[in-house]
């Protein structure tokens, strides 16, 4: 049978085409494609390894931000607080301070008013005395001996006024 | 007469006639040739268009046409003539190499040239007994010999175009990986690119081990060979179709390179394999080395299987598929209607089967590598590890 013996002819050229073929490719085209397809297999691989590196320090960097937002937060809350602190103590302090300067000026007005108060009852005391002195000149008709016995008078007079009506 | 039964176009009778016309022609070969030069002119004609009518129906003839190898390639018939591309016929005989067109056999039976003494040398392809289809040599005494016959047939054509094709392809992938660097593969070099790695990662390097990378050339060459091979088979015009990963010739040399490199490459642990193979009773090494036989024979019959394999395979499909397309003509040459109902079947049957020769093409390219990585494999392997 044709079909399942091996022809010399054929044999001979399928050994001269396979060679060549086999010869050229081996030597020409596969190592190229091997060595590029290691070479960007490695490539690859060191991409991959970089890619999880970056990825690991940016979460590092990640944690790192979160932790400076905290500390920033927190800062920002006592800063906040303290503020709010300083701030009531202030108005507080103010509000002490008017305090004590309203008194004290109520003192000072006080004492101001009592000291008016003091003149004008020891101007009133005088001109009393000296409107005493003129009506009683007048009630009694006569200047008397002597000043001092008309102030001793009169003194006297003016202790009775008082005993009687204390609260002038 | 014969004639003008075709002439009337009457089926039934031209099918008649047509049946005891074949057996005329298949059973009386000579005698109908002796009748022909006696009988009259128009007999002449009418049996010579009846014999054109009848060679479209020989279903056997035509698939084992195109399986076969031969001297011209056959491209097509039409209104009745053959276009063939007729190839050069090397021979070398009793020291002298003849090269001469196979076109020569077709207009007459024979071919004389004169060799270096003057003598005529006749070149003939005999059409039975024992060198039928092939160059032979009448020599004086009147007996065939065949000659050293390395002519350029049809699959040897084939193949060196579809070598020429492959070395340009691979230039072209390996050229663009030269140029595009570091880039994402494009256009032919993505399409041999996952092929190459799945060779590599997936038949060499899980099979042969550390030293893969030796044996890589090879097994890329015998799958890319292989598979294209394979699929210009598939593809029924000239410059392809021609039969060459089904001939046994093609895959014996195939497998002769596995079992070269399989026998040259093996390290000391391979041959002692075979020679004193581990974990088998004395006595079937000792007196009667059975078990060193068995493994001898083993390592020849490996290769011989993978060449049987290939070949049957591949072969195989193309009878399967041409077989469906000629059910076309064999019913079409009993009625019109049912070679065109069959037609319908037939296209849809044959794309089925082309579809499955698709797969059976890289089927049959992985598994040749993959057995010739695996005994790759056993000739590479080291001490027990």
């Amino acid at each position: 049978m044709e079909l399942i013996t091996p022809d010399f002819g054929l044999l001979f050229w399928m050994t001269l085409a396979f060679g060549i073929v086999f010869f050229v490719l081996a030597k020409f085209a596969f190592p190229v494609i091997n060595g590029m397809l290691k070479k960007r297999e490695e490539e690859i691989n060191a991409s991959l390894e970089n890619a999880k590196h970056i990825h690991e320090e940016m979460e590092k960097m990640q944690e790192r931000n979160k932790q400076i937002l905290a500390q920033a937060r927190e800062e920002y809350d006592k800063m906040i607080a303290e503020g709010r602190q300083a701030h009531d103590a202030y108005i507080d302090e103010a509000k002490k301070r008017a305090n004590e300067e309203k008194e004290r000026m109520v003192e000072t007005a006080k004492e101001a008013i009592e000291h008016e108060k003091m003149a004008a009852v020891t101007e009133v005391k005088n001109q009393i005395a000296d409107i005493s002195i003129k009506v009683a000149e007048k009630i009694l008709g006569k200047e008397l001996s002597s000043d001092k016995e008309q102030l001793d008078y009169i003194n006297r007079l003016l202790q009775e006024i008082e005993e009687r009506n204390p609260k002038a | 007469m014969r004639y003008d039964f075709i002439k009337k176009n009457n089926i039934k009778h031209f099918i008649l006639t047509l049946y005891f016309l074949i057996s005329f022609i298949c059973f009386t070969p000579l005698m109908s040739y002796a009748e022909n030069s006696s009988q009259s002119k128009e007999l002449e004609e009418a049996e010579e268009r009846l014999e054109k009518v009848e060679e479209s129906f020989d279903a056997g003839e035509l698939i084992f046409d195109h399986i076969l190898d031969s001297y011209d390639w056959h491209i097509c018939t039409w209104k009745g003539k053959h276009i063939s591309i007729y190839l050069p016929i090397i021979v070398y005989s009793e020291g002298e190499l003849y090269c001469f067109s196979s076109k020569h056999f077709h207009h007459d039976h024979q071919y004389v040239v004169k060799d270096k003494n003057g003598d005529d040398v006749v070149f003939e392809i005999p059409s039975e007994g024992k060198y039928e289809g092939k160059v032979v040599r009448i020599m004086s005494d009147g007996s065939e010999k065949r000659p050293l016959d390395i002519s350029i047939t049809k699959t040897v054509c084939g193949l060196l175009i579809s070598c020429t094709l492959l070395i340009i392809i691979f230039m072209i992938v390996a050229k663009s990986y030269r140029r595009n660097e570091e880039r994402a593969p494009k256009g032919l070099q993505a399409l041999i690119e996952p092929l190459v790695i799945y060779v590599r990662d997936d038949i060499a390097r899980p099979n042969i081990g550390k030293d893969y990378e030796k044996y890589l050339p090879y097994l890329l060459t015998v799958f890319f060979f292989i598979i294209f091979n394979n699929f210009l088979g598939l593809i029924p015009f000239f410059p392809f179709g021609a039969n060459i990963t089904g001939n046994i010739s093609v895959t014996a040399v195939l497998a002769l390179f596995t079992f070269c490199i399989t026998t040259f490459t093996g390290k000391k642990h391979y041959y002692q394999d075979i020679f004193n193979t581990p974990g088998v009773p004395w006595w079937l090494k000792f007196p009667l080395p059975l078990m060193p036989v068995i493994e001898v024979v083993g390592c020849f019959i490996k290769p011989f299987v993978l060449a049987v394999r290939l070949f049957a395979n591949i072969t195989a499909g193309h009878i399967v598929v041409l077989g469906f397309i000629c059910m076309i003509f064999i019913l079409g040459e009993m009625s019109a209607a049912a070679g065109g109902a069959m037609s319908v079947l037939s296209v849809i049957l044959a794309i089925f089967v082309d579809c499955l020769e698709m797969l059976v093409a890289y089927i049959q390219a992985y598994v040749f590598t993959l057995l010739s990585a695996i005994y790759f494999g056993m000739a590479a392997k080291e001490e027990e590890h």
